[in-house]
């Protein structure tokens, strides 16, 4: 049951993506994308490495 | 025919002739119900990410949210935290889900309602919800189509319905024959097709236009002198507005029919758990997809309907025969959702609404289902022909409105048996009577602006008519329990869920 632990990294991307005052900003840009484009998308790509992480850790072992 | 058309033309036909070869796939039985319309329930993780991928990120995805990004700014960026806040939600609600339909055999959401609730009410209530939301999806991927082959000069706007036409009876027929097994393999055409056309026009478009600075600088500029300004960042006044959609699209997202039945026809939980982490990979694509929005700002491109600001960006920067294979992805990526759509649909029909007819299942269930994907394929096709487009998109926007009502008692209910049926259907007419009159006040957009204690509240619809359903469903259960009212039927275990 301890493993279940690992579901509240989930709550992580909730937290940055749904207040836009956090990120609502041009600088610093990236690339060229200012920060509120750039920021969102790099949640884009870290919410899956933390599924993976929960998949990983509180896998049951079941026939795939 | 010029050479696009060409292309075009042959990856069409060669995805029908895979369609009907998949009708082979596992020599199944296919006058069985679990075959046909959840390919026997045994997709692995690599063919359920491609027939999910392929589901959830329909052509017309691809098309309207560079458009909307073109058209509103930074609001329209909502589709990119929306695509990847649905995948903790999947993770958590749709395992579970996955576990007791296996568990009792269930086809569609509704047959979960019907064993947990015992009211028939609220099952017709819940089938119908997904079966209204999912016509004009369906219709709105026959509009991609119409688009792409709009595009193609040869064909023209006269030859346009007729080509279209073709195409939708082949789908049917495919449909028809091979079931969910046909959008399976397609799938993975489709999905090729789109990667390499987005990660094609994401490298060449920007480096044309002379890279991401230049082209933020004069989408900003742009953007502030059209007749109805809007910006690169978001109006303090939008945070809430922006929140909402976020939340509610990401809440909606896997609760329609066609999400559900492409999640049934995974082999084992395992395979569920593993594509909450790999299918957002498609929203890295689609990420980078809305930017094209700006691309499309920066080079100038203007046309009466934003839905074809993709299409024009393509043919003024792709080499001909490119084109031809970008069309090809949209419109193969209009297929693949059209029929698990319509197989979605039909289900929830056949299993739940028909189901008087046929207390178990039989043959006779497969051939109604099999037969209503003909008829909803059929009446989709005739929405577009006489249906203007702007009012498919307006019976889209509410689509997704009216399938969130189903949370309280889907979602929910997966958790608890807390809440009392009657309360629940009660909130769920509350709800969308509620997300029509504020859609139809709002002039058909997505948002609702509140007048309260002398402010106002742009939010959502679907969000603000899911916390009335709430409301309602929870004050009706206490008031029912209240009474001494406790309808007591569930036919599902705590065995089912685990």
């Amino acid at each position: 049951m301890r493993r279940r632990g690992w579901y509240l990294l989930l709550i992580l991307p909730f937290v940055g993506t749904l207040l836009p005052p956090l990120y609502n900003r041009a600088h610093p840009a990236l690339a060229g994308l200012p920060f509120f484009y750039w920021y969102q998308l790099a949640w884009v790509v870290v919410t899956p490495i933390l599924l993976g992480i929960v998949v990983v850790f509180t896998g049951e072992g079941d026939r795939v | 025919m010029s050479s696009a058309a060409v292309i075009l033309a042959l990856a069409v036909a060669a995805v029908m002739i895979l369609g009907f070869v998949a009708a082979r796939w596992g020599h199944a039985n296919l006058g069985d119900l679990e075959q046909w319309a959840l390919g026997g329930r045994r997709f692995g993780t690599i063919v359920s990410w491609f027939l999910l991928g392929g589901d959830l990120y329909t052509a017309y995805t691809f098309i309207a949210v560079p458009a909307l990004v073109y058209g509103v700014g930074a609001l329209g960026f909502f589709a990119v935290p929306y695509a990847t806040l649905a995948y903790p939600i999947a993770l958590v609600v749709l395992t579970r889900f996955w576990t007791v339909a296996r568990a009792r055999g269930y086809v569609t959401a509704a047959d979960f309602i019907r064993d947990r609730y015992d009211d028939r009410g609220l099952e017709i209530a819940i089938a119908l919800t997904g079966v209204a939301a999912s016509m004009p999806y369906v219709a709105l991927q026959l509009v991609g189509m119409r688009a792409v082959l709009g595009q193609f000069g040869v064909l023209g706007a006269a030859g346009a319905m007729p080509a279209l036409t073709v195409a939708f009876v082949l789908l049917a027929a495919v449909t028809y024959v091979s079931g969910l097994r046909a959008p399976a393999l397609i799938a993975f055409v489709k999905d090729t097709l789109i990667y390499v056309t987005v990660i094609t026009a994401i490298v060449v478009i920007p480096a044309r236009l002379g890279g991401w600075s230049h082209i933020f600088a004069v989408s900003a500029a742009t953007l502030a002198s059209r007749p109805r300004p809007s910006s690169l960042l978001l109006a303090p006044s939008q945070y809430f507005t922006y929140s909402t959609m976020v939340l509610g699209s990401a809440l909606f997202l896997f609760l329609y029919p066609h999400s559900i039945t492409s999640v049934l026809s995974a082999r084992s939980r395992e395979v569920i758990r593993r594509n909450a982490a790999l299918l957002p990979i498609y929203s890295i694509l689609l990420g980078l997809l809305a930017l094209l929005g700006y691309c499309a700002v920066a080079a100038g491109i203007s046309a009466k309907d934003t839905s074809s600001i993709v299409p024009l960006l393509f043919a003024r920067y792709f080499p001909q025969w490119f084109y031809g294979v970008a069309g090809a992805a949209i419109f193969i990526g209009a297929l693949v959702p059209a029929a698990v759509m319509s197989i979605g649909a039909a289900n929830l029909c056949a299993s739940n609404v028909f189901r008087e007819f046929s207390p178990q299942r039989s043959p006779v269930e497969t051939i109604v289902a099999k037969v209503l994907t003909l008829v909803i394929c059929a009446t989709a096709l005739l929405f577009v022909f006489f249906v203007p487009v702007p009012y498919a998109i307006d019976f889209q926007l509410l689509g997704g409105a009216l399938m969130l009502q189903v949370f309280p008692a889907f979602v929910m209910g997966l958790w608890t048996r807390w809440f009392e049926p009657k309360a629940l259907l009660a909130g769920w007419a509350c709800g969308l009577a509620a997300a029509c009159a504020m859609a139809y006040d709002a002039g058909f957009t997505s948002n609702y602006t509140l007048h309260a204690f002398g402010g106002t509240l742009t939010g959502f619809i679907a969000f603000y008519s899911l916390l009335i359903n709430l409301l309602v469903s929870v004050g009706g259960t206490l008031a029912l329990h209240a009474a001494g009212v406790a309808s007591g039927g569930d036919r599902t275990t705590a065995a089912d869920f685990a």
